[in-house]
């Protein structure tokens, strides 16, 4: 059975298009420090998507470097979404920047594909204006539509039972499948064609459910066969608004945990969602509505996200498209549910199910505390063990994912002048202010070639009482940034163990003692 | 809905033909220097532990950092509440996975009951650090429970838990070697810990360790040996 036929309107570099730059000038949005969207000049001067941000700086010194925030973009684009409603009322939005809709009932009215490609095609043009350029595809199945549509200068319509020889010559690297495309790549299955050229069973028995669902797309068919039985009807779950929200803040508050609510509903069947109806009603009486699919199944944070971005295009955007009252419900109904495969428990209990226990108990912490109340280790390079180690907000990494960053060898280069080990188990945030002081009372101070004024006797620590220095190590001078006059610090250090047992890490700077860390 | 009733069942025939586990597994592992301390070898589930140390001797933190370093080598996770100021790189030098540690702010007063209450529902190991807000007593005595009835456990690093621990344990001398005056660097300490507790742990008994060892590696220095008591 063939896919279901689908048409994609696709905003090119919609996040650049979103962030106000005109395609013309070289810009790059970032995150996590690697490109993720380039605008055309961008890309004439080799800024390539995945590319580290300095190596992109440097392939372009004049290149704008943009924040990556999902909700400007999506922002942006519920207006032209808005557009389509003209058409269809079956809108889904795959991602900010790209719509799709099953082409069956508004090509029969419109009088088949090619009409209504061109016609999506003028009216989301005219929305975007010049801002932006936009294509359209249609095809049998999203995943072909889609690329029917990266393909198209304006308007490509693959003809019904053309699709699977049009994917047949293309990479399978499309496929967004980096393991299986891997070893589809060793095994010498270089294009969509090669793999959908495999007998089913035979994908299914070597590569598993996620590898048939890889060859259903290669061959032109939907990931899934289409599910037969229409999702249960009481799995919507809703939130009322009291006083209603006219800004995206208290609204955004409510969204994560409707969306935990539907996603736990959801995994008390062993099912979960890959596309989701997000429903809005105004103080007024108004009924906002708006479809999003995913690829794969949704999990409570994606639910969230595209909850957030979906509020800040309805209230953040311009004048004319804004509700006219405040928001008083929210609702989420899913529209297509699948069984949640690949996240199922151990029979006795995993791997898995600890981190997804604890990732749902910091998600439940956040809720309470405020989403930066959590954050995880992530090494870096540094000679202070302050900063040797930076604390990441959990919100911004996946807790469930393998993380490069909390492994040691992350941080390849040597530093000198790094603390020899042990390291301090008690490092201050904010460095306490000491005194040191020799036998005759004076301050100890250390000189500019690096030798301390007399050996230290007595330490103070915060204004508290003299105590004995039983033994003590260095002075190591430390000088670092000396090439940056704003930013070039001139330190030594100094080891103590004190009578009462505590070893403690001082530092002269300026010619004032501080305490950085405590061996506790 | 027929398949959630099959799950359901599902979920209590699961619960029926689970395997009865034996009290060992019941616990949590820990680095072989401290199973001799330790009553049953090991971290028991569902425990609380309290960590401290004598007035002006240093070594709690360190100690609590390596008590839960095996179990989280071997796959627990590890959450530290209201220890902004935790040295991590002494964590991963002790044993620590850094990529299973999760640091939680400090909650207002009221707010420890709620915070920990979730923490205890998904991590095998939650550190607490009051600090001089402390924990309401009832708050305490409420995620005791739950952190009975949930299998993890609780342990506080210094003052401010009004409950008394299960496993109580103190470091009551710290001795740093291989720095002089004027040479050499903080290399090594031996630390003496001693235990006390409830029920299993009431014994009191008390031993040496390497805090690290000079090698880095947590150790016994003297072994345990429990002090008698005066009886009648």
């Amino acid at each position: 059975m063939a896919a279901v036929r689908t048409l994609v309107v696709r905003g090119a570099d919609w996040p650049i298009v979103a962030a106000g730059v005109a395609l013309d000038v070289p810009a790059a949005v970032v995150h996590a420090n690697r490109v993720v969207a380039t605008s055309p000049a961008a890309r004439a001067h080799d800024v390539v998507l995945h590319q580290r941000r300095r190596e992109a700086q440097s392939r372009c010194p004049a290149l704008v470097v943009l924040d990556h925030d999902p909700s400007r973009d999506a922002r942006a684009f519920e207006p032209i979404v808005a557009t389509l409603d003209a058409l269809t009322p079956r809108v889904e939005i795959t991602r900010p920047g790209q719509v799709a809709f099953p082409t069956r009932g508004p090509s029969r009215f419109f009088g088949g594909d090619d009409v209504l490609a061109v016609r999506a095609h003028a009216i989301v043009s005219a929305a975007v204006g010049e801002r932006g350029a936009v294509s359209v595809g249609v095809a049998d199945g999203i995943l072909a539509a889609t690329l029917a549509a990266e393909a198209a200068q304006l308007t490509r319509v693959i003809p019904p039972d053309a699709t699977p020889a049009f994917l047949a010559p293309l990479p399978a690297a499309t496929l967004d499948r980096p393991e299986l495309v891997d070893v589809l790549g060793r095994l010498g299955l270089r294009t969509l064609g090669a793999l959908a050229a495999l007998p089913e069973r035979d994908v299914l028995a070597r590569f598993g459910t996620d590898g048939l669902a890889a060859w259903r797309l290669a061959g032109g068919l939907d990931e899934r066969p289409p599910a037969l039985a229409p999702p249960p009807v009481d799995l919507t779950v809703s939130v009322e608004l009291d006083p209603p929200a006219d800004t995206v803040a208290p609204a955004a508050f409510l969204a994560r945990g409707l969306a935990e609510e539907l996603h736990d509903r959801l995994w008390a069947r062993g099912s979960a969602c890959t596309r989701v109806v997000i429903g809005a009603e105004t103080e007024h009486g108004d009924h906002l509505e708006r479809v999003w699919r995913a690829e794969g199944a949704l999990t409570a944070a994606a639910i969230a996200d595209r909850l957030r971005w979906q509020l800040d295009g309805w209230i953040g955007g311009p004048a004319r498209h804004r509700p006219t009252a405040g928001i008083s419900r929210l609702w989420l109904t899913p529209d297509e549910v699948v069984p949640a495969g690949g996240r199922q428990l151990g029979f006795w209990g995993s791997d898995a199910a600890t981190v997804d226990r604890a990732s749902r108990a910091v998600a439940r912490v956040q809720g309470l505390l405020g989403v930066g109340s959590v954050a995880v280790p992530e090494w870096r390079g540094s000679r202070d063990p302050a900063t040797q180690i930076a604390l990441v907000e959990a919100e911004a990494v996946d807790l469930t994912a393998e993380r490069p960053g909390a492994h040691r060898d992350r941080v390849a280069a040597p530093w000198p002048g790094r603390l020899p080990t042990p390291s301090p188990a008690w490092v201050h945030g904010e460095p306490t202010a000491a005194e040191v002081v020799d036998t005759a009372g004076e301050p100890v101070l250390v000189s500019g070639r690096g030798a301390l004024s007399a050996p230290p006797v007595l330490v103070s620590v915060a204004g508290g009482p003299w105590s004995e220095i039983l033994a003590w190590a260095g002075p190591w001078p430390l000088e670092e940034r000396w090439w940056d006059s704003a930013r070039h610090r001139r330190r030594a250090r100094l080891q103590l163990v004190t009578a009462d047992g505590q070893a403690r890490l001082l530092a002269l700077e300026s010619a004032r003692w501080r305490v950085e860390a405590t061996y506790d | 809905m027929r398949s959630g009733v099959a799950l359901s069942e599902l979920d209590a025939l699961a619960e029926r033909v689970r395997p009865v586990t034996l009290t060992r597994e019941q616990r949590l592992p820990v680095l072989p220097a401290f199973e001799s301390i330790l009553p049953g070898a090991g971290l028991r589930r569902g425990a609380t532990v309290s960590i401290g140390s004598a007035t002006g001797v240093g070594g709690a933190t360190s100690l609590a950092l390596a008590l839960v370093a095996e179990a989280s080598r071997l796959g627990s996770w590890v959450a530290a509440v209201g220890l902004p100021s935790l040295g991590l790189v002494a964590a991963d030098e002790l044993g620590v996975a850094l990529e299973r540690l999760v640091l939680v702010a400090a909650p207002e007063r009221d707010g420890w009951g709620g915070v920990v209450a979730a923490l205890v529902d998904g991590f095998d190991l939650v550190i607490l650090h009051a600090g001089r807000t402390g924990v309401r007593p009832a708050d305490a005595r409420r995620l005791v429970a739950r952190a009975r009835e949930r299998g993890s456990v609780l342990l506080q690093l210094g003052p401010g838990w009004p409950e008394g621990a299960d496993l109580q344990l103190e470091v009551i001398r710290a001795r740093w070697e291989g720095i002089d005056d004027g040479h050499g660097h903080l290399l090594a300490r031996k630390v003496r810990v001693t235990r006390g507790g409830r029920g299993e742990a009431a014994q009191p008994c008390r031993a040496d360790f390497w805090l690290p060892g000079p090698d880095g590696a947590v150790e016994v220095a003297i072994a345990p040996v429990h002090p008698l008591r005066a009886v009648g």
